[in-house]
Order: C-alpha cells, then sequence, then structure tokens
C-alpha cells in the first residue's frame, strides 16, 4: 500500500470528515472527528489492510498521516 | 458421564440508562451515533444499595421458579464476579445462606471478568463428570457500573450491571463439550482498577484527562482500547480453532455462534477476521450491554427463547476477557 492509498484507506475510517480534508501533512489528532473509536477504526484498517499492528503509543507518538505510515513501514 | 446445562435465568437491574441521558451527558455523543457505532440502546444499573451478589440473589430465584428447582437439590455453589459483597469472607457463602441452600456443599468466588462463564461452566462440568455434585448452580453477577467513573463516556457506554443464573447436572437441554483455555498475564494492565485491593489499598487520587478527553484513574476501570482491541484481533482465531480441535469440530459443524457479548463494533471484527456469515452470529447487547460475565448465559438464553437456537443445534461460545483470560466452549443442544 503507498501513501496515497494509505491517505485514502485513512479517510475512509472517518464518516463526518471530508476525505479532501486528508493530506500527507494532516495531523490526524486535531481533527474534530478524532476520537477513541476512530483511533479504533484505524488500527482495525491496518490489521486487517496491512497486515500489522498498530498500538496506541504509535498513534500517540505520531502527528501527521505521512509519519503513521512511515512508522508502520517500518514495522 | 456427561454434563448439561439444565436451566438458565437472567436478571437485569430496574435503573435504565439510555443512549438520549448519555448524549445530553456527552454532547460530542449523539443517539444516533451510539446505537450505530456499538448496537447498545439502554443498560440496566444497579442501585447504589444493590451489590452484585444482591443481582445473583434475584437470578438464582427466577432460575428455581422458572424451572421448578428445589433449592434443596444443589450441592454445590460457584459465583463469579468481580464485585464482591466484602474483600474477605467469600460471597458465596453468604449467597448459600441467603438463597436457602443446603450446608453440606461447597460454595466458592471465582474472580474473572468476560471470561467468567467459560471458566465457571469448565467447573461446574469437572465437578459433575467427577461425581463430586449433582445440580451446580453458577451464578455469575458484576456491577462494573460502580467502578467507572461518571466522566467516562467510553465504558459508561459500554458497560452495564446484570447477573446469570445456571444450573448444570447429569442431564438437561444442553451437552456441554469441550473447552479451551488460555492466560496471558502481560495484558493485565490494560483493563485495571488499581486501587482498593492488596497492592494499592489507598485510593490513588491521581485522576487525568487522557488524549480523548476520557478520565483516567488508578481509582477506576482503565481500559486501553487499542491494547484491548489487539489482544481480540489477535488471540481469536486461534482461540476459535483450538476449540474446533478439542472438539473434533469444523466451522461447517456450528450453528450458532453466542459469543461474549462486547458490543457491535467489535462483533463486526469477530465475524469478519473469522468469516461467519451474519445468520450465525448471535448479537445480544441491545438492551443490555456489556454485563461482563454474564453476557454468554444471558445471550444464550435470548437466543433459546427467539428460536436462534433449536434442539439439535451446535453452538460455539467464546469469551476474551480482563487479565488477559480466555477460553471456549461447544454446547449441544
Amino acid at each position: 500500500m503507498d501513501l496515497n492509498e494509505f491517505i485514502t484507506a485513512f479517510a475512509g475510517e472517518f464518516e463526518e470528515t471530508d476525505s479532501s480534508v486528508f493530506t500527507p501533512q494532516t495531523k490526524y489528532k486535531d481533527l474534530e472527528e478524532w476520537g477513541s473509536l476512530t483511533a479504533l477504526s484505524i488500527i482495525t484498517m491496518v490489521d486487517a489492510e496491512i497486515g500489522k499492528t498498530l498500538t496506541g503509543a504509535d498513534l500517540r507518538a505520531c502527528d501527521t498521516i505521512e509519519q503513521l505510515y512511515i512508522l508502520i513501514q517500518n514495522k | 458421564m456427561k454434563s448439561y446445562i439444565k436451566g438458565l435465568s437472567y436478571y437485569l437491574p430496574e435503573t435504565v440508562l439510555g443512549n438520549g441521558e448519555l448524549a445530553s451527558l456527552f454532547p460530542e455523543w449523539s443517539v444516533e451515533k451510539i446505537e450505530k457505532k456499538l448496537g447498545i440502546k439502554e443498560r440496566h444499573i444497579a442501585a447504589s444499595d444493590q451489590t452484585a451478589s444482591d443481582l445473583a440473589f434475584n437470578a438464582a430465584k427466577k432460575l428455581f421458579a422458572e424451572y421448578d428447582i428445589n433449592p434443596g437439590d444443589i450441592d454445590f455453589l460457584i459465583f463469579c464476579t468481580q464485585s464482591p459483597d466484602y474483600i474477605l469472607p467469600t460471597t458465596a457463602c453468604i449467597l448459600q445462606e441467603r438463597l436457602g441452600l443446603k450446608t453440606g456443599i461447597g460454595a466458592y468466588d471465582l474472580n474473572l471478568g468476560c471470561s467468567g462463564f467459560v471458566y465457571g461452566l469448565l467447573n461446574a462440568k469437572l465437578l459433575i463428570e467427577s461425581a463430586v455434585a449433582n445440580n451446580v448452580l453458577l451464578l455469575t453477577a458484576e456491577t462494573y457500573t460502580k467502578y467507572i467513573h461518571p466522566k467516562d463516556k467510553s465504558n459508561r457506554t459500554i458497560f452495564a450491571d446484570g447477573a446469570a443464573a445456571c444450573l448444570v447436572g447429569k442431564d438437561g437441554f444442553a451437552e456441554i463439550g469441550n473447552f479451551t483455555m488460555g492466560t496471558d498475564g502481560k495484558g493485565a494492565e490494560n483493563l485495571i482498577v488499581r486501587s482498593g485491593g492488596a497492592r494499592h489499598k489507598a485510593p490513588m487520587d491521581d485522576l487525568i484527562i487522557n488524549e480523548f478527553g476520557n478520565p483516567m484513574s488508578g481509582d477506576y476501570i482503565f481500559m486501553d482500547g487499542p491494547e484491548i482491541l489487539n489482544y481480540t484481533l489477535a488471540r481469536i482465531p486461534e482461540m476459535v480453532s483450538d476449540v474446533l480441535r478439542k472438539n473434533d469440530m469444523t466451522m461447517d459443524d456450528i450453528d450458532l455462534h453466542v459469543y461474549h457479548q462486547a458490543n457491535a463494533y467489535i462483533a463486526k471484527l469477530q465475524r469478519k477476521k473469522l468469516r461467519i456469515p451474519e445468520d450465525k452470529y448471535y448479537c445480544c447487547f441491545e438492551h443490555c450491554g456489556n454485563t461482563v460475565s454474564s453476557t454468554i448465559p444471558i445471550a444464550l438464553k435470548e437466543a433459546i427463547k427467539d428460536g436462534s437456537i433449536m434442539q439439535g443445534s451446535v453452538v460455539m461460545s467464546v469469551a476474551q476477557g480482563l487479565g488477559y483470560s480466555w477460553g471456549g466452549f461447544i454446547l449441544k443442544f
């Protein structure tokens, strides 16, 4: 999965935030819809689509979607 | 010798916490969002003076009435709870007296969370099959809501109080098959109430607000959602495979999956991960939420009542709980 596909998949887990908002530099924790359930949805998406385990600490450690993508690639 | 479930009843306390009330307490929630994401419409909450043993007492009374059971025929009592009346004595002893059971019987508490019914049923099966007892009363009851911080939106939305009563004997309507069990204490920190026990007897008074706006304190239930989710996803395939292996079955042999009922979000994940068709995966949290160790008996009872379980049905139940502790079994109706 490349960065653009990851951003599309990431955006797909949000229901109220327009997909145009999501870019590599988006600070996902600043999004109004970000919350414990969206965090769980991202973990689930990464498990299902990439087959890697993302932790709560990983989500806390990154700011932007690109940083998270790189972290996942390095797992 | 084989062992069977011969009675199942449950009791939910009167007070109901609906999504409307939660949405008014937490404006970022909405009635529609809670229902859509978690599938829970209402939860029953124990009164301030009502303990888990009170709920268990009511569930047992319902069981006795519904199946015309003479309490004098019970010859073993297991009470599963993490909300005992006292640090000591054992709450099962109090219930033995309160329920009018004989004194010449064994009674003990079992301290487990969501996996509690699985372990309780295994204990009951072993007591019957080793001819120690003829009629084991297994009670599960929890009042987690008393451990939840009033501003903890996540846990208040998911957890609810309730109790179930199950009678296990040498005959009955559901033969108890073989079990799988598992434990990984590395997960202990991820769902925990830190204070009140011997390790931290005094309140910790360490309240902070986490990144999702939820209160976190050692004096209340703390759940690390992402860690619990990863545990659920990682363990369930092997757990289900092991139940099948131990019962010499395949997925095709299972008519209905009646798992621990966490919420719709987890249910959907489990179904997808295990590729279980929707009509074979039973859901029962809409009107009672996650009652911890009572979810499986409540769901079994409802599935029997609405015809989802019929005579001849083969049912698999699995539960993953705090500890971490997990387990599963097969029932043949």
